[in-house]
């Protein structure tokens, strides 16, 4: 009740005393132009996306790691951004130090209770990436509400699970962990499969082979790693 | 000395000593330490300091306890001895009120130090008809707040109104030295009471014992002698003592109080009731110019116990952040309608540093979050609690739950172990040279030899050589690991005899990392490690003796049934695994001691895992998701 007093009274007075002016419609316009903005993308994650990057303003949805999370993060972080981690309450700060995202910019709400879509929308208003691990399933009419304020604001959001209309939909598919033996060694590098689908049912997914991370800590793509699905019974076929 | 030195210089016009009243409190840091911790002044009561007792109640003073006397001697004395720890600014902030309650008689006080204060005399004397008449009216209005057992004594100067003060017997409870017999007063004081270590060693040792010993010797002669300060101490011994009161400039008052009666016991009660007052007090502040940016909360509970926790901002304290921290700090853990477990009689809010509005143009800490950011993290603050918004600092730590702390969003960013610290047996460990060793030099290799031939030799570019390295004491052991070898058991079996041969405190063996490259950090930290099962493949529990030993080789492990467990009692077969890495922290403290040993393992489905095992129990660690 008490806190819900400072925007009422905003909300408020923005009615009484603005009218369409010149200055609201050029507001609406710097709020419609930061919609479509792109943000710093590290060169493996651009890849994913087939060479593009990161969208402000876009749901990007990721199954199955959380360091492909923090690789995403780690680009825009990196140039300034601050990021949000919501519902994941066993997020390794380390590990994404580590995978270049800075802890300086970066704040965590660890357990958002039941009410993480407000949480979420309250961050959206001002941190450039937000990462969120729903609950539960998502309805598409919380997505799209969401989404409408993710326009507005330019900012970014990464769903760890599934998300209806989602601008893109990576998954990994497979690990392999090297370094580890039977008793011996220990783990040095990661080699995984990550299928990603684009918008729409009929978009392929393309299945990129990336090193999360390489032997030297960095994330990049494994050589010649685009095997497009269509080419793949060829390459089988022949080799 | 009690008073400053400017006060010394601004004296000298030769005057008589202006008639003096100096209110004392006998045992004043008892007083107020038994007023913060909530127990009765007329207990066996001790303030200790650096380890000897400053002061004590009369109850332990009748047991025999006195100043100086080391805290053990002390209870030896008096065994039921309650022991309280000095705390100046306790000190100073409880004789803070007492100085306003008499500041409304008379006005001028100055504190000498918390427990005595100085007043002209001329006024209230004058007012009140006669010295002692004024000095029974401060000391009444002393006991009417509470506060028992002042003295007054009236003097020419400070310094003997203070002696006199400290003559005063509990019955008279006043003194009063006529105008121009100080002098006298003073003459069989001892020496000490000058209060100047040095001065009155050697003194003493110049066979002047008392005060009028060393008021007789000539002034010019000190002055030569002992330079301009034992001069000084030689006026005060005189009865000389030419210093003005200076009184205290009254601070403005900043602190907000609000009284509930009849108590409140539900935390949104409160919280509207503070709303206005906190409105009130930020206005006050800004009409003086000032942002607060520490507030002290003080919340006084119907059972008698004071509640206070300082809050930081990051930026400063708006209206609805002081509402927010009060909220915050009532409801705890519950929830904003939540009964309070003690009703709320009292509650006070303390501007704890204030500064000027011109120091927040732009933000507290340099590069600071921008306001934006700042309000939109508040908002969730207010939504969830002061907690639920943190950013992780990394600390020092073996285990990587302990390495970060989760800082809430407006404290300062403390880590709670210093990361620099070296932290021997943490993963990853402080990087370790290389090992491309032939196959057949590897028992008996020393490490100088291990990285002299890692200089020259190319680091592992490709996939990586499955390696064991063991580091035990000083001693290295390698194991060659090529796929066909029978390398673990053999390996785990040299190790462990070369435990055996080794006493108990061998250093824990590190997780080598491979040629300075970083080792991958687990991305998923459980808060609370995950209860597992690790089998052997003949199904039963994989143990690790206490030299080290494995009891099997792990061939699967099940995560236990847990409220955050989605997939408990499925196996997850284990398909390539290292450790163990043992740490073994603070064995010389029985209630904190941790001895575990770590492992990594990778399951069938591609996932890796840090597992560790303490006393046949396992757990999940962290995941490399």
């Amino acid at each position: 009740m008490l806190t819900a007093l400072p925007t009422l009274d905003t909300a408020r007075s923005r009615a009484v005393s603005a009218p369409r002016t010149t200055e609201t419609r050029v507001q609406q316009a710097l709020d419609t132009a930061g919609a479509e903005r792109s943000l710093p993308t590290l060169p493996a994650v651009s890849e994913l996306l087939s060479g593009a990057p990161l969208r402000g303003g876009a749901v990007y949805s990721v199954r199955g790691s959380s360091a492909l999370v923090m690789a995403m993060m780690a680009g825009p972080s990196a140039e300034g951004a601050w990021c949000g981690v919501v519902g994941m309450p066993s997020f390794g700060a380390e590990a994404a130090r580590a995978l270049g995202v800075d802890l300086e910019r970066l704040v965590l709400v660890p357990d958002p209770q039941h009410d993480w879509l407000s949480v979420v929308a309250a961050l959206v208003d001002a941190l450039t990436v937000v990462v969120v691990r729903p609950p539960g399933e998502v309805t598409s009419g919380e997505a799209s509400r969401l989404s409408a304020r993710l326009r507005t604001r330019g900012a970014m959001l990464i769903a760890v699970g599934s998300w209806p209309g989602s601008e893109a939909r990576l998954e990994v598919q497979a690990n392999t962990w090297s370094g580890l033996g039977a008793g011996e060694g220990h783990l040095t590098a990661r080699q995984a499969t990550i299928a990603v689908t684009g918008r729409g049912a009929a978009v392929r997914p393309r299945r990129h082979q990336l090193w999360l991370p390489a032997l030297d800590g960095t994330i990049r793509s494994v050589d010649d790693g685009v095997v497009d699905d269509s080419t793949r019974w060829l390459q089988e076929a022949v080799g | 000395m009690t008073v400053t030195e400017q006060l010394k210089a601004s004296g000298s016009t030769r005057q008589v000593g202006q008639r003096t009243m100096v209110v004392w409190v006998p045992d004043w840091p008892v007083l107020a330490a038994a007023s913060v911790e909530g127990v009765s002044p007329s207990a066996a009561l001790a303030v200790l300091q650096k380890g000897r007792v400053l002061a004590s109640s009369a109850a332990a003073r009748a047991e025999g306890v006195r100043r100086g006397l080391r805290a053990r001697d002390a209870q030896s004395r008096c065994p039921d001895l309650l022991v309280l720890k000095y705390d100046p600014v306790v000190d100073a902030r409880a004789f803070d009120p007492v100085i306003s309650c008499l500041e409304a008689l008379t006005p001028g006080i100055q504190v000498i130090r918390p427990g005595m204060c100085a007043l002209k005399a001329r006024g209230p004397s004058r007012y009140y008809g006669s010295e002692p008449a004024a000095a029974e009216k401060l000391l009444d209005r002393l006991e009417t707040y509470d506060v028992p057992g002042g003295r007054v004594g009236v003097a020419d100067g400070p310094f003997a109104a203070e002696q006199a003060a400290r003559a005063a017997s509990a019955q008279t409870r006043v003194r009063v030295i006529p105008p121009g017999g100080s002098a006298e007063f003073l003459a069989p004081l001892t020496i000490d009471t000058l209060e100047r270590p040095e001065l009155t060693d050697l003194l003493r040792r110049l066979g002047l014992r008392s005060l009028g010993a060393f008021a007789r010797l000539p002034a010019t002669e000190v002055l030569t002698r002992f330079g301009p300060d034992g001069a000084f101490a030689h006026r005060l011994a005189r009865g000389d003592d030419d210093r003005a009161v200076v009184a205290r400039e009254v601070p403005p008052e900043l602190t907000r109080t609000l009284d509930f009666e009849p108590p409140v016991d539900r935390v949104d009660q409160v919280a509207f009731a503070v709303r206005t007052v906190a409105e009130e007090l930020v206005g006050r502040l800004a009409a003086l110019g000032l942002v607060c940016t520490t507030l002290r909360v003080e919340v006084g509970t119907e059972s008698g116990r004071v509640h206070e926790r300082e809050w930081l901002h990051p930026r400063w304290f708006a209206p609805g952040d002081v509402v927010d921290r009060v909220r915050w700090q009532l409801q705890g853990s519950g929830t904003a309608t939540s009964e309070l477990t003690s009703p709320v009689v009292r509650l006070r809010l303390v501007p704890e540093r204030v500064d000027p509005v011109g120091a927040h143009v732009d933000t507290l800490w340099g590069s600071g979050p921008d306001e934006r950011i700042h309000r939109a993290l508040s908002r969730v603050q207010s939504m969830l609690g002061h907690g639920a918004v943190v950013t992780p600092v990394i600390s020092g730590g073996r285990g990587y739950a302990e390495r970060q702390t989760l800082i809430p969003w407006g404290d300062p960013l403390t880590p709670a172990r210093p990361p620099s610290d070296p932290w021997p047996g943490s993963l990853p460990a402080p990087t370790s040279p290389p090992t491309p060793v032939p196959d057949d030099s590897f028992s008996g290799l020393s490490t100088q030899t291990a990285a002299s031939l890692a200089a020259i030799s190319p680091p592992v570019s490709s996939v990586p050589v499955l390696r064991t390295e063991h580091v035990i004491g000083g001693l290295q052991v390698f194991s060659p690991s090529s796929s066909e070898s029978t390398a673990p058991s053999a390996s785990r079996q040299e190790s462990s005899a070369t435990v055996s041969r080794r006493p108990r405190t061998t250093t824990p063996l590190p997780l080598p990392s491979t040629s300075g490259w970083p080792v991958p950090v687990p991305t998923l930290v459980y808060p609370s490690p995950r209860p597992a099962e690790v089998l052997a493949a003949d199904g039963r529990q994989v143990t690790v003796s206490a030299r080290g030993g494995l009891s099997g080789a792990p061939a699967a492990f099940r995560l236990l049934p847990g409220p955050q467990v989605a997939d408990s009692n499925k196996l997850h077969p284990v398909t390539a695994w290292a450790g163990p890495w043992p740490v073994e922290e603070r064995w010389w403290d029985e209630e904190a001691e941790n001895r575990l040993a770590r492992f990594q393992l990778v399951t069938a489905d591609g996932r890796a895992w840090l597992a560790a095992v303490q006393n046949t129990h396992w757990w999940i660690e962290a995941s490399y998701d």
